[in-house]
């Protein structure tokens, strides 16, 4: 590998290691301002959502809608094992809880992924996202009529009605969940983040990564050298979901009883697809920077009151508008040009625009 | 055409077989690369192809030629089970294709250029060819991703097939370059590249000169032949320019609104009267 | 036997709705390929300015209505030519997200002008009467039988208007090829601006009837049946507009009977499960045309 790539491409885990001690420095000195302090975990859950769902969107070409689904999917399913490492395995150390609980969100959210996925895959690009949509729309309504009970070590599940169920509630249909501390830590996040960065960063720049976009750029193309397009589309949405899962974990620890799932509903999958768009479609470590700025923003310009997220609005609308402009689009390429002639190890991102999606597109 | 070329038509004696094809007499006592057994297909009422018979030689380079909406595109996609025929069958070294999927007819070894190029255009050329090897140097995701020893073996093994897999049109130096910004004649050669990596038994070019110029086109003739001198392998290519046809195909099969009208080589097909009235009609009694 | 015709009419009633909206979301998909995400709350805006021209400027409920027709004619217009037009050549995401952005701009807009607080459904805006049927058993309410009657009027007069009108035909060859239309003399930016304006007057209706449904209007009012009408688009076949009326019903039918006979909290639940089986089924929704596409 040439010396400025791997600059090029080791630039992101620098930059948020250095942050992460910054941080560290600052809460060890009390010096870190509250609301900061309380953003940083869901930062880094909102940071793996935008790298994963960038996965999908951006590497496999494939428009879900429905990703915050998966997050549900983790974030629940990791409250009950906390709940029950809690209270029925008497499992002391909070830290032991919440890795275990992230690592159960993350197979969980797997496992739906897969299944999911199966049919999903199948479908052309608008027809995808609109059934993506429907998948995360059905999880959340059925989590919100899902009450989970513990007693004794067992876990009892029932739909609609709670009553009648023994023991200590862990979930209570919408009312959340219940009996689980919070137990979400700042470097747990971190890590998270770091994790995801290596795996999707290491996933694109290898031979199944090169598969995935192969399949994106020319589905036909890829399948006459014989790439099994349905795989790899599937291996992207798998590992997304995964990812999302053990976040959603996270998150549910940090907000223990206030985690609803109405918070994970289209509106939120649309929020992540905003943030994958504004850092860059392929571009993961853009995502970062975006997702980060995106979720940080909002809560600082809190002061704005109703015109917040107004602004927020025209500020989106302008920046599509600018950054797919032509002319400005023309300028950017050259510019990009002069300052990195040969900068061609980093995953290529379809132009949108200049790139036909008609002629050698894909299906 | 320059005399390299002629040499390989004289070198070839070409033997008659009582079923439906003639192979070079090196190829004889070899299993045919291909082998097309009434071959058909219908779309709702419209009859494509029909009774498509065809054998391959081992090491022939074939022509399919014909006019303009013929089917020879058809025949290539049914070759690459884009299409499953309504009748007949294909078989690639003796196995019978029956069943199988584009990815399947990949791994029995048919590779494939299109007639609208299809690269991955915004990735760079050497990773076009990398994907072309995915199924030849191979290793899992997980290693992959948690770069073990044979995630750097494999990938080191990969950029050198690619490279010399390159050097076939001498286009190591445009590695890096992303293969959308390519001049056309490029991307065309970069799509045979692509093919050639996925180590086939049978090459189907699909119009490879098109867009071509005439020198260009000769490199391509020579290029043609040394392939398949280095690789050992059959090439059908379908083409209009007939100078690369007669110059470098060593059997020639001529579609006609779906059905073969000729076979033979190329001075039975220039002569054959059916193929002068596929391409230039039929001579009016009227003017003498 | 009533509780089946009772569901069956609150069904077809609130099909007829989803059935309104989802014609502006397959005709704008159809004409300019893209999602209009915003199409929702252009729906809410037009309940709105119909609230405004009642109450504040006193209008006659008929006359409200025109205005708010007129008001999300304009304002899709506008939508139109500054957020989508420019991004023509652009990815369908890039105008995905812009779309979304205009729905954000909408509801917070009139969040800004309105407030948070829902307004009611004024009890003098559809004053026609109920119609009871079976001896009393069966009660159609006013707001009922307009909201069926106009599903059925537009449906009607929009399939009419399509085969029959030049404009129609016009809009039709724009979907299918836009450059062919450019070249055969069609104006493509006046038709897809027409496109838009038809589909935010629908939308103007379809507000109005909402409203009446739901009761309670808010800035969010127009969110989930928009997306819920573009469900039923996908499910017809998005682009047709036989497939979204037929989707739209449907939609609205499976809700009611799913609501009523399965469970309140998991209608919603139940009707995207439907979406998900039928394009399973037919991969490109019930009308829906298979596109090949050329090796």
């Amino acid at each position: 590998m040439k010396k400025k790539n791997i600059i090029s491409r080791f630039w992101i885990y620098l930059v948020v290691i250095a942050f992460w001690v910054i941080c560290e420095l600052l809460i060890s000195q009390e010096s870190l301002s509250p609301v900061i302090q309380n953003q940083l975990i869901p930062i880094c859950c909102w940071v793996t959502m935008a790298v994963s769902l960038n996965l999908v969107v951006g590497i496999s070409g494939e428009l879900s809608l429905g990703h915050a689904g998966f997050m549900s999917l983790g974030a629940f399913s990791g409250l009950i094992i906390a709940g029950w490492l809690q209270n029925a395995a008497q499992v002391e150390s909070p830290v032991a809880r919440l890795v275990l609980a992230m690592l159960a969100g993350g197979l969980i959210a797997g496992i739906f992924g897969f299944l999911i996925g199966i049919p999903v895959l199948r479908l052309r690009g608008d027809y995808l996202a609109i059934v993506t949509l429907a998948f995360g729309e059905i999880i959340n309504s059925l989590i919100i009529n899902l009450y989970v009970n513990l007693d004794q070590g067992t876990l009892y599940f029932k739909f609609l009605k709670g009553r009648g169920l023994p023991g200590i509630p862990l979930l209570a249909g919408a009312q959340g969940p219940d009996n689980i501390s919070k137990i979400a830590l700042v470097p747990a996040g971190f890590i998270l983040v770091l994790l995801t960065l290596i795996i999707v960063n290491n996933l694109i720049h290898c031979r199944t990564g090169r598969a995935i976009m192969a399949t994106r750029d020319n589905r036909i193309a890829a399948e006459s050298v014989g790439i099994n397009v349905t795989k790899y589309k599937m291996t992207a949405f798998v590992t997304a979901a995964v990812l999302a899962g053990m976040a959603g974990a996270m998150y549910g620890l940090f907000m223990s009883r206030a985690t609803k799932p109405t918070m994970f509903r289209y509106t939120k999958s649309i929020d992540v697809l905003v943030f994958v768009v504004m850092g860059g479609l392929g571009n993961v470590n853009g995502s970062v920077i975006s997702a980060a700025l995106l979720t940080i923003l909002p809560e600082q310009l809190r002061f704005l009151n109703d015109y917040r997220m107004l602004i927020y609005a025209v500020v989106l609308i302008l920046m599509m508008l600018i950054s797919n402009n032509p002319l400005i689009r023309s300028w950017m390429t050259r510019v990009k040009e002069n300052l990195f002639r040969r900068n061609k190890q980093t995953p290529s991102v379809p132009v949108p625009g200049l790139d036909d999606q008609k002629g050698g597109g894909r299906t | 055409m320059s005399e390299s070329i002629r040499k390989i038509n004289t070198d070839t004696k070409m033997v008659p077989v009582p079923s439906n094809s003639i192979i070079p007499e090196r190829d004889i006592g070899k299993m045919p690369v291909l082998e097309c057994k009434h071959l058909g297909i219908d779309f709702g009422g419209l009859t494509a192809v029909e009774d498509f018979n065809l054998i391959i030689g081992k090491t022939e380079i074939a022509g399919l030629i014909g006019p303009n909406g013929a089917g020879k595109t058809t025949v290539f996609n049914l070759l690459t089970k884009v299409y499953e025929p309504t009748r007949g069958t294909s078989l690639i070294n003796g196995i019978d294709m029956h069943g199988m999927d584009t990815v399947a007819a990949s791994k029995h070894g048919i590779a494939r250029t299109f007639q609208n190029i299809r690269l991955f255009s915004n990735m760079s050329v050497e990773d076009n060819v990398r994907i072309g090897l995915h199924n030849q140097v191979k290793y899992d995701m997980f290693s992959g991703i948690l770069r073990l020893p044979v995630f750097w073996k494999k990938e080191k093994e990969q950029h050198e097939r690619a490279m010399e897999l390159l050097g076939i049109f001498g286009m190591q130096d445009l590695a890096n370059e992303t293969s959308g910004s390519l001049p056309y004649g490029a991307q065309r050669r970069l799509e045979i590249v692509r093919a050639l990596a996925t180590n086939p038994k049978l090459l189907l070019l699909d119009e490879p000169a098109a867009g071509m110029n005439p020198h260009e086109t000769e490199e391509l003739m020579e290029n043609i032949a040394k392939i398949r001198d280095q690789f050992q392998i059959a090439i059908l290519l379908i083409e209009h320019d007939m100078s690369l046809v007669m110059g470098v195909c060593e059997g020639i099969c001529v579609l006609n609104f779906g059905k073969i009208i000729a076979k033979g080589t190329a001075e039975e097909i220039q002569a054959n009267p059916a193929v002068i009235e596929a391409y230039l009609g039929k001579r009016k009694e009227a003017e003498a | 036997m009533v509780n089946l015709l009772v569901n069956l009419v609150n069904g077809l009633s609130l099909g007829s709705v989803y059935a309104i909206i989802a014609l502006g979301y397959t005709m704008v998909y159809g004409i300019a390929k893209m999602l209009n995400f915003a199409h929702g709350d252009v729906i809410m805006v037009g309940a709105y300015a119909a609230y405004v021209a009642l109450r504040s400027l006193n209008m006659p409920p008929l006359v409200a209505t025109l205005i708010a027709m007129v008001v999300c004619t304009l304002l899709g217009i506008l939508i139109e030519k500054t957020a989508y037009k420019p991004l023509r050549q652009a990815t369908s995401l890039a105008v995905l997200i812009t779309a979304i952005g205009v729905s954000y701009f909408l509801q917070n807009m009139a969040q800004l002008i309105w407030g948070a607080t829902p307004v009611n459904f004024p009890a003098d805006f559809i004053t026609l009467p109920s119609i009871s049927l079976m001896d009393g058993k069966l009660l159609i309410e006013g707001a009922t039988l307009i909201t069926i009657l106009a599903g059925a009027v537009i449906m009607v007069g929009l399939t009419l208007f399509i085969n029959r009108t030049k404009v129609g035909k016009a809009m039709r060859a724009v979907s299918e090829d836009r450059g062919a239309a450019e070249l055969m003399g069609i104006n493509v930016n006046r038709t897809i601006s027409i496109t838009f304006a038809i589909g935010s007057a629908l939308a103007a209706i379809a507000g109005i009837l909402l409203w009446a449904k739901v009761f309670k209007l808010e800035p969010t009012t127009g969110a989930l049946p928009g997306i819920k009408a573009f469900t039923a688009a996908v499910l017809g076949g998005i682009g047709s507009i036989p497939g979204a009326m037929l989707g739209g019903v449907l939609l609205g039918v499976i809700e009611i009977f799913g609501r009523a006979y399965i469970s309140t909290a998991l209608s919603d639940a139940i009707v995207f499960s439907v979406l998900i089986i039928v394009l399973l089924v037919r991969p490109t929704g019930l009308l829906g045309k298979a596109v090949r596409e050329k090796v």
